[in-house]
């Protein structure tokens, strides 16, 4: 069972990387989201520094929705999903697979390239730290959660948007544990350990959660 | 071995395909599912691969008078074939060896078999769609599992590979495999055929 799942990663990792894969589209749309707000809400650093790690996670939440929705969808499309449910290794297991693939490939370059793109709003180089620190569990907790929605959007063409508005509601708490994390470990800031806490707990909850979920909605397809 | 399918029936879309199918497969031998478009042939392909929910009714694998589980037994070839086109023949079909286990012939070899050794570096995109359909049936061979459940399996095929389909069906059943397959065509081995659905 691990070779087959070892084997289901680094497949998805080659086919993220190759045309149309969509390896860099989540990073990029990251960066464009953060290089227009300083023309939105101008140049006022201050400001800027302030609000930038809502912006950088909301940025990231938006980022890891950028994509998902092929998840298992191009799987469903052209039968690998069957040959995948034929395996013998339980469907859950598969949906983990798949879901720590897509994190590696698209929720892994967003935390690391955060820092980076916090430095074009002025924020503290402790708090660029924290937000990356904090966004490794959180986007595992985003990839899981968004995991569920593309399980039960597999079967549906342009199930993007409804993919959306049905996990969005699921990601607030995500969303705010991380900004919570991020701020704590600016200067002066509270207990950093609190909401990194909770915030990776909600991560380990939605490892399980999405995996299973997302394979019931699997199995209940037509 | 043996394919028990009792009672079964199905129902798409809110309609009942078929229903009080029963028939039996031994090792050694094949069936051959017949019968109009729409009749529910792939759809009973999928109840025996484990895919798809019967309405009632059962399909059970017994081996020695012990049940073993159908769909990890069971190589399913249909229209969707589950190759990537953006990776390698080789890459896809060392993937299906990883994931579906037991594995027997080596990438290379089941393609020389279906005469295709030369694509094993190509990606899957640049295929045609006989050449595809070759490369979903080379999974028969990398991977051994005794029921092969074929869906038309002779589409897109010219005579050359029909025959080496035919002669690799053949050497299956004779080593003891099961075949059910769908077809429209006869497929040039012994075979009982089940007609599904209209007269």
């Amino acid at each position: 069972m691990t070779r087959a799942l070892l084997a289901l990663i680094s497949r998805d990792l080659k086919l993220a990387t190759r045309i149309g894969g969509g390896f860099s589209l989540g990073i990029v749309f990251y960066l464009a989201l953060v290089a227009i707000l300083p023309f939105a809400v101008g140049p006022d650093l201050n400001l800027l520094s302030r609000i930038g790690p809502a912006v950088l996670w909301i940025g990231a939440l938006l980022a890891t929705l950028i994509g998902l929705d092929r998840l298992f969808q191009a799987d469903e499309e052209d039968g690998a999903l069957d040959l995948m449910r034929m395996s013998g290794v339980p469907l859950e297991a598969i949906v983990a697979a798949k879901s720590v693939a897509h994190w590696l490939a698209s929720g892994l370059p967003l935390a690391v390239a955060a820092p980076l793109f916090g430095l074009m709003l002025g924020i503290e180089p402790v708090a660029l730290l924290g937000t990356a620190v904090s966004l490794v569990p959180g986007t595992i907790a985003l990839t899981f959660t968004g995991a569920i929605g593309a399980a039960l959007t597999a079967s549906l063409r342009r199930g993007g948007m409804l993919l959306s508005i049905l996990v969005v509601p699921l990601m607030v708490p995500i969303l705010i544990f991380g900004v919570a994390t991020t701020e704590a470990s600016r200067p002066g800031g509270v207990s950093f350990t609190l909401p990194f806490l909770a915030l990776t707990a909600l991560a380990l909850a939605a490892v399980v959660a999405g995996s299973a979920v997302g394979a019931a909605a699997l199995r209940a397809r037509p | 071995m043996r394919l028990i399918v009792s009672e079964l029936a199905c129902e798409r879309g809110g309609r009942v395909l078929f229903s009080g199918m029963s028939f039996t497969v031994e090792s050694g031998e094949a069936a051959l599912l017949t019968g109009p478009n729409g009749a529910g042939k792939t759809s009973l392909l999928s109840i025996l691969a484990g895919l798809l929910k019967p309405l009632s009714g059962a399909a059970r694998l017994e081996d020695e008078g012990e049940e073993i589980e159908l769909s990890e037994e069971a190589h399913l070839i249909g229209h969707r074939d589950g190759l990537k086109s953006q990776l390698l023949v080789s890459e896809n079909l060392s993937f299906s060896q990883a994931l579906l286990g037991s594995p027997s012939l080596s990438s290379k070899a089941a393609l020389a078999t279906l005469e295709l050794e030369h694509v094993l570096h190509l990606p899957c995109a640049y295929l045609s769609a006989g050449q595809r359909r070759r490369v979903a049936l080379a999974r028969l061979l990398v991977a051994r599992r005794p029921l092969w459940l074929l869906d038309e399996p002779t589409a897109a095929l010219d005579s050359a590979s029909r025959a080496v389909l035919t002669k690799l069906m053949g050497d299956h059943l004779a080593a003891g495999g099961l075949i059910v397959a769908a077809t429209h065509e006869p497929l040039g081995i012994g075979a009982a055929e089940i007609r599904i659905g209209g007269v």
